[in-house]
């Protein structure tokens, strides 16, 4: 797992995908490959085949939402080689309206992940044999980890002793959902840029005022 | 929810040939066999299974969207809540996680004091796994037996977090409090009457015909198929893969502790039976010699932008209420960056995929359950197996609900 084997994987992955790969980042210790999407079978068949990579499983899938990127899903895929003990996440970018091919024929284990990620995420992931939703409730409408869905949802269940069933209503809050970003100016471990603080910086050119 | 959607097999005249369609049961989403909330749709020929739909997401709490409200510190709680027959270890990927976004390390006493608990806890589940497992497959002595040595770990457990289950207790940078006195002690003499009881459960499981004829060549799951589904932990050594992370990429103090990792040979049921029963008396082994090797220290990290200053110093000095409140109200920012951090939890790779934007809450954080992709196999598992025996693959699993609606 040292950081030179890696190194020599990812540059071992550039060359040979040559333009499918974005971009190759070693950060932290972990390797991470952007790719095209069009480009994601692809890559993920040479990752499990190739043997100087052998990263014979895949462990994860997931989604990162960035609202205001051109792209705003990152898909992630998370791999291991237990040949060479190495790990890598393999990158892409998507939006609500393209759909990502489906990893189910390189490794079946991508089959619920993938589900999981369009049920929280609406990433539609195409030839997938079976997207239903994985995670939230039957009926359920909305896609609840993107940045613009509320924490506390749009609707809330109860059983209704007249009908006999469950029903669901629209969310009533008895207090304002509250919410403190904290990000403070006085806290010198952030560096948010507030209004007015471009000035604060001195000019670095030695001269006194 | 209907029993059977079909209350009787119809037949269909073809040709002479009298087909009939498979039967469609409803398994749960209540059974105690289902280890929680699981809903399988089955399709059955007679009583062998030739389709199996888990249906999940009865248990699920939106734990990723509620970590993304709080800050770093208010949503390791939520850990404990996920697999909740093995709570620290879940915590120990969280905090795990941060520390290397933070690029801080936890001192060495607390490393230990981790790894001791991560390895009760091991033991924990995996009683909680063999003696339910058992009980599905007709044996009800076991569980009698193993829940009472439950209860001692979790007295372990409330000792030293103030909670039986739900602990608290792995923070970020060190852990919450020092051992209390005499606990090492009471530690200390569990594990020397343990293996009395992992030797009783041996006799009355292993070479029990029932047992056997319930979870020999049940479930096999060869290599190849372990690699294909994202099977890990027991599940992957099981399969005759010697894999753990404890061992491969070791994280913490393991790199210091000598055990053996068990590896299965045949890959069914009484192969992952055999593994866990193994890693009990390892993780015994592990906690002995955490206990003999303990170092004396702090047990959090000094940076007080990161753990709270103790409570006498609080008394005295501005200071440190000034960084007690900030914590604790604002929480510490983490700067940008992501990591993916596994541990080996007991019932396989937990991992906490973890992405920050520098300030004081995660911007995303996924939870890696192993259970999700075990269980995602019992299809492929029971397909050609009897009704009975897809009971015996969810145990052999060990499913637990919490990590895989999360």
């Amino acid at each position: 797992m040292s950081e030179q084997a890696l190194k020599e994987v990812g540059d071992h992955i550039a060359a040979t995908l040559g333009d499918d790969v974005l971009k190759v980042e070693l950060k932290l210790g972990e390797l991470m490959v952007t790719v095209r999407r069009p480009a994601i079978l692809k890559a993920l068949t040479f990752l499990r085949d190739d043997p100087a990579c052998s990263f014979e499983q895949l462990l994860d899938v997931t989604a990162v939402d960035w609202p205001e990127r051109a792209e705003r899903f990152e898909v992630v895929y998370n791999l291991i080689s237990y040949k060479h003990n190495r790990r890598i996440r393999v990158k892409l970018t998507t939006d609500e309206d393209t759909p990502v091919a489906s990893a189910v024929p390189v490794f079946s284990a991508a089959n619920w992940f993938e589900r999981e990620t369009w049920d929280l995420y609406g990433v539609f992931f195409a030839d997938h044999p079976d997207l239903r939703r994985i995670l939230t409730d039957y009926g359920f409408e909305g896609h609840p980890l993107r940045k613009d869905f509320p924490m506390t949802g749009y609707v809330e269940c109860r059983y209704d002793e007249d009908q006999k069933r469950v029903v669901y209503e629209p969310v009533r809050l008895t207090q304002d959902f509250r919410t403190f970003d904290f990000l403070s100016p006085w806290e010198g471990m952030t560096n948010v840029m507030l209004p007015g603080d471009e000035k604060a910086q001195a000019p670095n050119d030695g001269s006194k005022p | 929810m209907t029993i059977a959607t079909s209350a009787h097999p119809t037949a269909e005249q073809s040709g002479g040939k009298t087909q009939i369609k498979p039967y469609t049961m409803n398994f749960g989403p209540q059974h105690p066999a289902a280890h929680g909330v699981l809903r399988l749709v089955m399709e059955l020929n007679g009583e062998v299974v030739e389709r199996c739909d888990p249906h999940i997401g009865l248990l699920h709490r939106g734990t990723e969207k509620l970590i993304e409200y709080k800050t770093y510190l208010q949503a390791v709680p939520y850990f404990d809540r996920l697999d909740y027959v093995s709570p620290m270890c879940m915590e120990h990927a969280y905090v795990l996680g941060i520390e290397k976004l933070l690029r801080i390390q936890a001192p060495l006493r607390a490393q230990y004091i981790r790894v001791l608990f991560s390895e009760i806890t091991r033991i924990l589940n995996h009683i909680l796994s063999i003696t339910t497992g058992a009980l599905d497959v007709g044996a009800i002595t076991p569980a009698l037996w193993g829940f009472e040595e439950r209860e001692i770990l979790m007295e372990f457990y409330e000792r030293v977090s103030g909670a039986r289950l739900h602990a608290n207790y792995f923070r970020p940078g060190g852990v919450a409090w020092d051992l209390p006195a005499g606990l090492t002690d009471d530690i200390w003499e569990f594990t020397e009457r343990f293996p009395k009881f992992v030797e009783d459960i041996d006799n009355l499981l292993t070479d029990n015909r029932i047992f056997k004829q319930r979870t020999v060549d049940i479930g096999v799951v060869t290599k190849e198929e372990a690699f294909d589904w994202g099977f890990t932990g027991p599940m992957l050594r099981g399969s005759g893969v010697a894999w753990d992370l404890r061992k491969s990429q070791p994280y913490e103090v393991y790199d210091r502790m000598d055990f053996d990792v068990p590896v299965g040979l045949t890959g069914d049921c009484w192969a992952r039976y055999l593994v866990r029963m193994e890693e009990m008396r390892q993780s015994n082994r592990i906690i002995r010699q955490c206990l003999k090797e303990l170092p004396d220290g702090p047990v959090r990290v000094e940076d007080r932008k990161v753990a709270p200053p103790p409570r006498g110093e609080m008394k005295r000095s501005m200071e440190a209420l000034i960084h007690h409140f900030k914590l604790f109200t604002e929480g510490f920012h983490v700067p940008e960056g992501e990591t993916y951090t596994a541990i080996e939890a007991p019932k396989g790779e937990f991992a906490v995929y973890l992405v920050s934007d520098g300030t004081n809450k995660p911007y995303r954080c996924k939870i890696r359950a192993p259970g999700f992709a075990h269980l995602q196999g019992l299809d492929f598992m029971s397909k050609g197996h009897m009704l009975a025996d897809a009971v015996a693959n969810i145990a052999s699993m060990d499913i637990v609900f919490g990590e895989i609606d999360r």
